[in-house]
C-alpha cells in the first residue's frame, strides 16, 4: 500500500472558487482512479490561495490484471466483418483465436492488460486532471499563449508536486514537470522547499508560515478575530462567510484589531457592516450594550514586524470608505424621500412595463384598496404614502453603492424626514418575506405595501407573458408568489384572490382574465396552486389533498382553504377517514360506470327499502345537513365529523345490498343514494383527487 | 568649472518625493527590460487606452513598456475639496508581453524599491477581474493591496478588441497618488510632497482641480462637445477608410473623452446613454480590429502560422 500528495501551485486563486475547486479535484482523481480500476478510498483535501493538494492513503502499489474476452463472427465470415471487429476490440488479426461456439468455430478477441504501476497511473492522470478541471473561469498566460491551445488553469500554475511513497511520480504538462520541491509563503519563507512524502507535506509547509489546512486556517480565524475582540472588551458579530473568504485569502492568518473614529457611529450600523465586509472583508464587533462598536477586525497574512502599522493602515483606508458612506448617508438626506421618488420616472421598470414610478402608483392605489376594502387593517391614506415612497432609495447614493440595502435606507431617510413610523417601517420592510423563511411582515401598513407590491409585479409579468419556466425565473415571480402566500397565511388574510387581481390590473376584465388563466391553465391562479403546494410541503401537507380542496372551484380564500385542507388531512389518516374514502371511490366508480351525474341525488322510493339501504338513508340525511352547516361556518373539523357517521353505514349497504337489482326503479333509487352520498362528501373535497 | 549636480539615481527619495517614487519605478522597470515611455499626448480616461497597452497587446511580437499617464475622470472632479478624489490623476503603467512567469516577484520587487517592505506591510492579491466593453478587452488577475488597500490592478489580457490575445500581455496599473499618501504617510492628497525642495502635489495641481472641475460640470459647453463627438466619430470613420487605423483609435479616444465629460455635464439621458456608449465602443472596436488586420501580414512574415483568429 502506498501513500500519495499532489500539490498544484498557481499564482493566487480567487478565494470564492477554493471550495467548488477542492470538490472538483476529489471529483476528478476518483474518476482517474476508478477509470483504472482502483478504489481511491479516502481522500485528503486541502487549499491555500496559492495550491490545492491533495493526499490519498492505501493506494495499491499496481492495478489488477484484467482479462477480457470479446466474441466475434464466425470462422469465413467477410474480411471487413473481422477486421471492423478487430478494430473495435483493439487486437490485431493474428491476435484473434477460434472457438467453437454452438457447433460453429468463432472468432474471439482475447485481450490480457496486466496489472499497471500505480505510478505510471498517476503519471497518466495528473495531467488529465490538471487538463479537465474545471474553473468558474479560466486563463491563458506566458510565452505558451501564443497559441491559444495553451494550458489554461484559474491563474498561472507555476508547479506540482507529486510522490507516491516518497517517490516523484514523473509527469509534465504546460512545460511543468512534477518533483519535490514546493515554496512556502511568499514573504516570511524564501527559497524551495523539499518534500519528503505525504507525511512531512503538511509540518514542512507550517515550518515555512503555511498553513495548508483550510479548515484550520478558518479555525484561528474564527477564534482569532473573537479573541482580539474579547481582549478589547468587544463582542465579534460572527461572520460565517468571512471568516471562510479570509481563510481563502491568507496562508498564514493573523487577525488584527483596529479602531475608527466614533463620529461614524452616527450612521446606520447596517451600513458600517456592510462596508466593513463587503469592500474590506473585515468583521465587526458589539460593546456590551449590544450595539455597533466602533471597532473593526482585519485578518493579514503576516506576523507583522509592527501590527501596529498594519491596522493603521487598514483604518486609514476604512476610514475613507466610511468618510464615502457618511457622505452619501448625508447627501441623500438634503432630499426628502418625495423627490426622490420623482426620479423613478426615469428608470425603466421593464421595458414593456414602464417606469418604477409608474409601478409605484399601481403599487399605492392597490395598497390603499387594500386597507379601504378591509382586507388589510392598516390605515389607507398611510398605506399610499408609503407604497409612493417605497422604492425611492433606489435613486439615492447609499442604494446605489449598496444595492441590498433597498428597503432599509429609504426606512431609515423616512424616519429621519419625521414621517410617521407606520410608513418607515412599511417602506424599510415592504421587500420581506423575501423567499420562505424569511420574517413575515406583521404591521398592517407594512402587509398592505408588501402584498400589493407582490402582486403587482406578478400580474404585470404575467400579463406580458413573462413567467417563470423550468429553472428560469429572471424576475424573481416564484419567491414573490411565496411572499404572498406567506403574508396572507402569516397575518390570516381574508379574501378571494380572485377579486383581488381583478382590483390589481384595475378592474380590466380582459387583462384579469389574461392574467388568472393565461394560456392553457398557466395564469397567476394555477401558479399560485402550484406555489401553494411546494411552500405547503415544508410544512408536510399533502399535495393531493390541495388539489382535492381546489377541484371543488372557487376556492380561491387561502386561509379557509388550508382551514379546509388541514381538517382533511387529519380526517383520511383516521380509520374511519381510510374507509369513508375506500367507500366513496367504490361509490364513484359505480357512478362514473353508469354515467351518474351530481345533483341526481335523492328520490323518493316506490318500494320498502332493505334495512342497510335505510341506514345509509337515515345516515345521510342527518350527516348531509350537519357537514354543510359546518363547512358554511368554517368549522371543517366537524364537517369531517358529519362524514365520519357515514362510513359504517356505507360499509354495511356495499355488503348487504344490491345496487344494480333486477328491478329498474330499485336500481335508480339506489343509485340515486349513492350520488347524495358523493355529493355529500363533495361537500368538504373532491375525495377523488385523495391518492391511495 | 562648478561641482557636478548630483547625479540622479543615487539620490533618490521615493519615501518623500512622488516624482522620485515615479522616477524610481522608472529606474526599476527600465531595468528590467521594459522600453520607457511618456504619456500619450490626448485626454484618455486610464492608462489602458494609451496606443502602448490597447494596440500592443495585440499581435504575436513580444513588448515590454512602462509610462506614466494622466488620467481624466471629469465626474470624480470635487473641486479641490476631496482629500482623495481627482478629475485629473496619474496611473504608472506597465506592459509586459507575453506575461513573464516572475511577474509577481518583479512586481513586489518593484514594491519594495519604492520602499514598501512586505514583512511591515500586508500586501494581498485580491481577486478582480477586469472588463472594458469599450475596448472589446477583458483579462483576469487581482488587486493588489497593501493594508487594505488597493494599489494596483494586476491584469492577465485575454481578449483585446475582441481578438484573443496571442500571447497574453500582464498589465500592471500603479495608482500613483494612493500609493504615494501611503508611503508618505499623508491623508490629503494635496500635502504629498512633490519634490524634496518644498514643492507639494497641492501647489502643482490644487488650483488646476478647482478650475477644471467647475469646467467639466459647468462651463464646458455642451454644443461644442456634441458637435465634437459627431466630428470624432466621422472622423474616426474616414481614417478607417483611409486605412489609417492609429488615427481612427485616436478619434476614438477622442470621442470616449468627449462623452465622459457630456455626462458631467449630465445632459445625457439614461436612456441616450447606452447608445452613447455603443457608440464609442464601435469606434473603438473597429479601430482595434482595423489594426490588428492591417498588421496581421507583417506579424505572419515574423511568426509563421500565428494566426489573427
Amino acid at each position: 500500500m502506498a501513500d500519495f500528495l499532489l500539490e498544484l501551485r498557481c499564482e493566487e486563486i480567487p478565494a470564492r472558487m477554493q471550495t467548488g475547486a477542492r470538490a472538483e479535484l476529489e471529483k476528478l482523481f476518483r474518476r482517474e482512479l476508478d477509470a483504472a480500476g482502483v478504489a481511491a478510498g479516502e481522500l485528503t483535501i486541502w487549499s491555500t490561495p496559492r495550491r490545492l493538494a491533495l493526499i490519498a492513503r492505501g493506494l495499491p502499489l499496481a492495478t489488477e490484471a484484467v482479462s477480457e474476452e470479446a466474441k466475434g463472427p464466425p470462422e469465413g465470415a467477410p474480411d471487413a466483418a473481422i477486421d471492423g471487429f478487430c478494430k473495435k476490440a483493439g487486437v490485431t488479426r493474428e491476435e484473434l483465436t477460434l472457438r467453437e461456439v454452438k457447433g460453429r468455430m468463432t472468432w474471439f478477441a482475447v485481450r490480457h492488460a496486466p496489472g499497471r504501476p500505480m505510478v505510471e497511473v498517476l503519471s497518466a492522470a495528473i495531467p488529465a486532471i490538471i487538463r479537465d478541471f474545471s474553473w468558474p473561469k479560466a486563463m491563458r498566460w506566458g510565452a505558451a499563449s501564443i497559441s491559444t491551445e495553451s494550458l489554461r488553469w484559474v491563474r498561472p500554475l507555476s508547479g506540482i508536486v507529486a510522490l507516491l511513497d516518497g517517490q516523484v511520480v514523473p509527469c509534465e504538462i504546460g512545460g511543468i514537470a512534477a518533483g519535490r520541491k514546493t515554496i512556502g509563503h511568499r514573504f516570511h519563507a524564501s527559497g524551495p522547499i523539499t518534500i519528503d512524502s505525504a507525511d512531512d507535506y503538511a509540518a514542512k509547509l507550517r515550518e515555512a508560515f503555511v498553513i495548508v489546512n483550510h479548515e484550520e486556517r478558518q479555525d484561528i480565524i474564527r477564534t482569532g478575530a473573537a479573541k482580539v475582540a474579547a481582549a478589547a472588551g468587544l463582542t465579534l458579530v460572527a461572520d460565517e462567510g468571512l471568516v471562510v473568504e479570509n481563510a481563502g485569502l491568507t496562508e498564514w492568518p493573523v487577525p488584527l484589531l483596529g479602531r475608527f473614529d466614533e463620529a461614524f457611529l452616527d450612521v446606520p450600523p447596517e451600513v458600517i457592516q456592510l462596508t466593513a465586509r463587503v469592500n474590506q472583508k473585515y468583521f465587526v464587533c458589539e460593546g456590551a450594550d449590544g450595539k455597533l462598536a466602533n471597532a473593526f477586525v482585519c485578518t493579514a497574512n503576516i506576523e507583522p514586524r509592527d501590527a501596529r502599522v498594519v491596522v493603521d493602515g487598514n483604518r486609514k483606508v476604512l476610514a475613507a470608505r466610511l468618510s464615502d458612506a457618511r457622505f452619501f448617508w448625508e447627501q441623500d438626506q438634503k432630499t426628502p424621500l418625495a423627490v426622490h421618488a420623482e426620479r423613478l420616472s426615469r428608470i425603466t421598470f421593464h421595458e414593456k412595463l414602464g417606469t418604477v414610478a409608474d409601478k409605484a402608483l399601481r403599487v399605492a392605489k392597490l395598497a390603499r384598496w387594500l386597507c379601504e376594502e378591509g382586507i388589510v387593517t392598516g390605515d389607507p391614506a398611510l398605506a399610499e404614502q408609503a407604497a409612493r415612497l417605497a422604492k425611492a432609495d433606489l435613486v439615492t447614493e447609499m442604494v446605489g453603492e449598496f444595492p441590498e440595502l433597498q428597503g432599509l435606507m429609504g426606512g431609515y431617510y423616512a424616519a429621519k424626514e419625521g414621517l410617521p413610523q407606520e410608513v418607515s417601517e412599511a417602506i424599510r420592510d415592504h421587500y420581506k418575506p423575501v423567499g420562505q423563511g424569511d420574517e413575515v411582515p406583521t404591521a398592517p401598513v407594512t402587509v398592505a405595501v408588501s402584498l400589493a407590491d407582490k402582486l403587482d409585479s406578478l400580474c404585470q409579468f404575467f400579463l406580458i407573458d413573462e413567467t417563470p419556466t423550468g429553472s428560469k425565473d429572471p424576475f424573481a415571480l416564484r419567491r414573490a408568489a411565496i411572499g404572498v402566500i406567506s403574508l396572507i397565511l402569516g397575518n390570516a388574510l381574508r379574501f378571494r384572490m380572485q377579486d383581488v387581481l381583478r382590483k390589481a390590473v384595475e378592474d380590466d376584465l380582459e387583462k384579469f382574465e389574461k392574467v388568472f388563466f393565461g394560456h392553457a391553465d398557466k395564469g397567476l391562479g394555477a401558479f399560485f396552486a402550484e406555489r401553494l403546494k411546494v411552500q405547503q410541503r415544508e410544512a408536510g401537507i399533502r399535495h393531493d389533498l390541495i388539489d382535492a380542496v381546489f377541484a371543488l372551484g372557487g376556492e380561491d380564500d387561502l386561509v379557509r382553504l388550508l382551514a379546509r385542507v388541514h381538517a382533511l388531512q387529519a380526517f383520511v389518516s383516521t380509520e374511519d377517514g381510510t374507509n369513508l374514502l375506500a367507500g366513496y371511490k367504490r361509490a364513484a366508480n359505480i357512478l362514473k360506470k353508469e354515467g351518474f351525474a351530481a345533483g341526481e341525488g335523492a328520490q323518493a322510493l316506490s318500494y320498502t327499502p332493505e334495512a342497510a339501504e335505510k341506514a345509509l338513508i337515515d345516515a345521510l340525511d342527518a350527516a348531509a345537513p350537519r357537514a354543510a352547516e359546518a363547512v358554511e361556518a368554517e368549522r371543517f373539523a366537524d364537517a369531517m365529523a358529519a362524514l365520519a357517521t357515514l362510513r359504517a353505514p356505507i360499509d354495511r349497504f356495499f355488503e348487504e345490498v344490491t345496487v344494480n337489482d333486477a328491478d329498474a326503479n330499485k336500481r335508480a333509487a339506489r343509485l340515486g343514494l349513492l350520488a347524495r352520498f358523493r355529493d355529500a362528501v363533495h361537500q368538504v373535497a373532491d375525495f377523488s383527487r385523495i391518492e391511495g | 568649472m562648478s561641482p557636478a549636480p548630483p547625479s540622479a539615481a543615487a539620490s533618490r527619495d521615493p519615501a518623500r518625493s512622488f516624482q522620485d517614487m515615479i522616477l524610481t519605478l522608472h529606474d526599476f522597470w527600465s531595468a528590467n527590460g521594459c522600453v520607457i515611455l511618456q504619456p500619450y499626448d490626448m485626454r484618455m480616461g486610464a492608462g489602458t487606452f494609451h496606443t502602448a497597452t490597447t494596440l500592443r497587446a495585440l499581435g504575436p511580437e513580444p513588448w515590454s513598456a512602462a509610462f506614466v499617464q494622466p488620467c481624466r475622470r471629469p465626474t470624480d472632479g470635487r473641486y479641490g475639496e476631496n482629500p482623495n478624489r481627482l478629475q485629473h490623476y496619474y496611473q504608472y503603467q506597465v506592459i509586459l508581453k507575453p506575461s513573464p512567469p516572475d511577474i509577481q516577484e518583479l512586481y513586489l520587487h518593484s514594491l519594495a524599491a519604492i520602499g514598501i517592505d512586505p514583512l511591515a506591510h500586508d500586501i494581498r492579491f485580491v481577486e478582480d477581474d477586469w472588463e472594458s466593453p469599450t475596448l472589446g478587452a477583458w483579462g483576469l488577475g487581482w488587486e493588489v493591496w497593501c493594508d487594505g488597500m488597493e494599489v494596483t490592478q494586476f491584469t492577465y489580457f485575454q481578449q483585446m478588441g475582441g481578438f484573443d490575445c496571442k500571447p497574453v500581455a500582464g498589465e500592471l496599473t500603479y495608482g500613483l497618488e494612493r500609493l504615494a499618501m501611503y508611503i508618505q504617510g499623508v491623508d490629503n492628497v494635496y500635502d504629498l510632497a512633490f519634490n524634496t525642495a518644498g514643492v507639494s502635489y497641492g501647489d502643482v495641481f490644487l488650483e488646476n482641480e478647482r478650475q477644471m472641475s467647475k469646467w467639466n460640470f459647468e462651463v464646458a459647453d455642451t454644443e461644442t462637445l456634441f458637435e465634437g463627438f459627431r466630428r470624432a466619430e466621422a472622423e474616426c470613420l474616414r481614417s478607417l477608410a483611409a486605412g489609417v487605423p492609429i488615427a481612427a483609435y485616436e478619434q476614438a479616444i477622442e470621442a470616449s473623452h468627449l462623452f465622459n465629460l457630456l455626462q458631467a455635464r449630465g445632459v445625457i439621458s439614461v436612456q441616450e446613454r447606452a447608445s452613447y456608449m455603443a457608440r464609442v465602443r464601435d469606434l473603438a472596436r473597429s479601430s482595434c480590429e482595423a489594426y490588428a488586420t492591417k498588421m496581421t501580414p507583417e506579424w505572419q512574415v515574423k511568426y509563421p502560422g500565428w494566426s489573427l483568429v
